[in-house]
């Protein structure tokens, strides 16, 4: 009786937590805060998916959300110069495609959210999931495993090739350079750097 | 932490089976709770001295004399030193941003602090066992990137915000190299729990990780390495380098916040001690006692058992020495080295470190392939290993003989008297 008082304590406080973060996410007006936002809406997934007893998962969700996704949001948020002026470059869409988009995706999310049988599935165990987890991917799901790894390692190949610039580029960029001599943008300022 | 709560179910309230018992969940509570008491306490007791040490040995690599005024020997400055920072006033900047101002010294504290919970102090001196404690570690500690990104940015002051770039460019890139280097030892223990690693080594040193063969033996230095680059540690110390940055991500902050990041940063050091001294030194295990003799002394006691104390203790002081002999070596590194340029920062780290570790990886997969464990050249390789680390840790020793006898002649030479034994008398 007390456990599951203490678990829907923990499960509250969890989804409240994800809601909340999410909700920042979308409702602040400070790009940065809708980081930040972002950080407790994925920590709250993963604390949902220990309380799951799927501690594999979880842990990984906090390393590549928290520790990767999020750091390179504010990365880039922090890289970029003038992020306060938005400019909307795309302007071809308006908001009567938003809406069907919208309406669209909320009526897929309800069917499935009323279609699943919800409820406690009967007392579970937390039982390891890491070795079974790692059995699986290399036996049964051995060649999907390897597809999403060759395509991982074709990203990053590729993606060196986008950034790295051939030698006869860089060449002639420097000969610009020298000609013009125009100074990168300097990172953004902090919060309320201007005014 | 589990498996005292199950003993204390068992003598004091008489519980055989804790599984079906009411009230089993309220001493679970209560240990919890006294688990993370005693780990806070211990991140304060190592924090405060071990700001003492590393300020004494500054001075004496730079000929100079260090903290010696309050208490013996100065030993007392950390808390003349925390109690200056509890009095002092708790600065804002106007145009901080509040909130992230307020929020990010409680998000690096958090990180870090979370290391503690699966560190094992000892042979059951552990928080919680987690069944994926290495992987806990290393997505836990991603928190103190965000914190250290959070209060650069909410200072609203270009030093601050370039520190924690630095900063966070540099966890995020040496996070790979840590976690590979830690992978070596997940193949050779076979699990990711902290305590399992541990039993997977034994109390000997050719039972250690850090000898079982080369690969692991340079596995070492490169976990030491890396995990240098993740706590801002000297030679990898860009984010506060005070030559360029003033102080980098902190420099906004004043009084008990501002040593709540210098906080974070001692507790880093412990935290990447033990790592190393778990996965590579044999952590807590206690020569010539096997852990499940311990386990069977909890198991078997009804009431107090003395020889069970006794062994934690025991193991608790194995460990703990082990790590502050890291610990010591790493405050050495940092008066010792210079600071590396960021281009030298992230060469170090994709050209060399990066292509080590998986070579390491490999290194390891083969040797368990090809040497049988347990065989004659399997101890072989161990034994020359161990020679190999006992000449380092000579080297080590001899260059600090070196070094004592150089001060002791420019103290005769300068004095006219001998300097007698400890070198930290050098007044």
């Amino acid at each position: 009786m007390q456990v599951q008082v203490i678990g829907a304590i923990v499960f509250w406080a969890l989804a409240i937590l994800t809601v909340a973060g999410a909700a920042l996410v979308a409702f602040s007006r400070n790009i940065v805060h809708s980081a930040f936002g972002l950080l407790a809406a994925f920590f709250g997934v993963a604390g949902l998916f220990v309380f799951l007893s799927a501690d594999f998962v979880g842990m990984v969700q906090l390393l590549v959300y928290v520790g990767g996704v999020v750091v390179l949001f504010l990365f880039a948020v922090m890289l970029t110069g003038r992020i306060e002026q938005v400019e909307i470059s795309n302007l071809s869409r308006g908001p009567l495609p938003a809406l069907a988009v919208l309406i669209g995706t909320v009526a897929v999310l309800a069917v499935v959210a009323f279609q699943t049988p919800w409820g406690p599935s009967g007392d579970m165990a937390a039982e390891p999931t890491t070795a079974a987890i790692g059995n699986a991917l290399l036996s049964q799901y051995l060649l999907p495993f390897e597809i999403a790894s060759v395509l991982l390692v074709a990203a990053l190949i590729g993606s060196v090739l986008l950034a790295s610039r051939r030698k006869e580029d860089e060449l002639e960029d420097q000969a610009t350079a020298e000609a013009t001599d125009q100074p990168g943008d300097p990172p953004a300022a902090g919060p309320g750097g201007e005014p | 932490m589990r498996q005292i709560a199950d003993w204390i179910i068992l003598n004091l309230f008489g519980v055989a089976d804790a599984g079906s018992w009411p009230y089993s969940w309220l001493v679970y509570l209560g240990m919890m709770v006294f688990a993370a008491v005693l780990a806070i306490t211990f991140v304060a007791i190592f924090a405060g001295p071990v700001t003492w040490v590393e300020r004494r040995v500054a001075g004496r690599i730079m000929s100079r004399l260090g903290p010696n005024r309050v208490g013996p020997q100065g030993f007392l400055q950390w808390l003349a030193d925390g109690l200056k920072n509890l009095l002092k006033e708790d600065l804002i900047p106007d145009a901080a941003d509040r909130p992230l101002f307020r929020l990010a010294p409680h998000l690096v504290w958090m990180g870090m602090f979370g290391a503690f919970v699966v560190l094992p102090f000892g042979a059951h001196l552990v928080a919680a066992d987690l069944n994926v404690g290495l992987l806990y570690i290393l997505a836990i500690t991603s928190l103190v990137v965000l914190g250290l990104l959070m209060a650069g940015w909410a200072s609203n002051s270009k030093w601050a915000l370039y520190g924690g770039i630095r900063s966070t460019a540099q966890l995020v890139s040496y996070e790979i190299p840590t976690a590979f280097s830690l992978m070596v030892i997940v193949i050779l223990a076979g699990t990711l729990s902290t305590q399992e690693i541990v039993r997977a080594q034994g109390g000997w040193p050719w039972d250690w990780f850090v000898f079982r063969n080369p690969f692991t033996f340079l596995a070492f230095f490169l976990l030491m390495t890396s995990s240098l680059a993740e706590g801002n540690r000297v030679p990898f110390d860009l984010p506060e380098a005070e030559s360029e940055l003033v102080a980098g991500y902190n420099i906004e902050y004043s009084g008990m916040r501002f040593l709540f990041f210098l906080f974070a940063e001692w507790a880093n050091l412990w935290i990447m001690a033990a790592i190393g001294t778990f996965c590579f030194l044999g952590g807590w295990q206690i020569p010539g006692v096997s852990p499940d003799a311990i386990d069977a002394l909890l198991a078997r006691s009804h009431g107090w058992s003395w020889s069970w104390v006794g062994l934690q203790a025991l193991s608790f002081a194995i460990f703990a020495i082990k790590a502050s002999w890291l610990v010591f070596v790493v405050i050495q590194i940092r008066w010792t080295l210079p600071r590396l340029r960021v281009d030298q920062l992230m060469i170090a780290c994709w050209k060399y470190l990066v292509p080590m570790t998986l070579v390491c990886i490999l290194g390891v997969l083969a040797m368990a392939l090809l040497i049988p464990q347990g065989g004659v050249l399997d101890y072989l390789i161990r034994g020359l290993m161990m020679v190999v680390g006992g000449a380092l840790v000579a080297l080590f020793l001899w260059r600090a003989r070196v070094n004592y006898m150089l001060a002791r002649d420019s103290y005769r030479k300068m004095e006219g008297r001998e300097l007698w034994f400890p070198p930290y008398r050098l007044v």
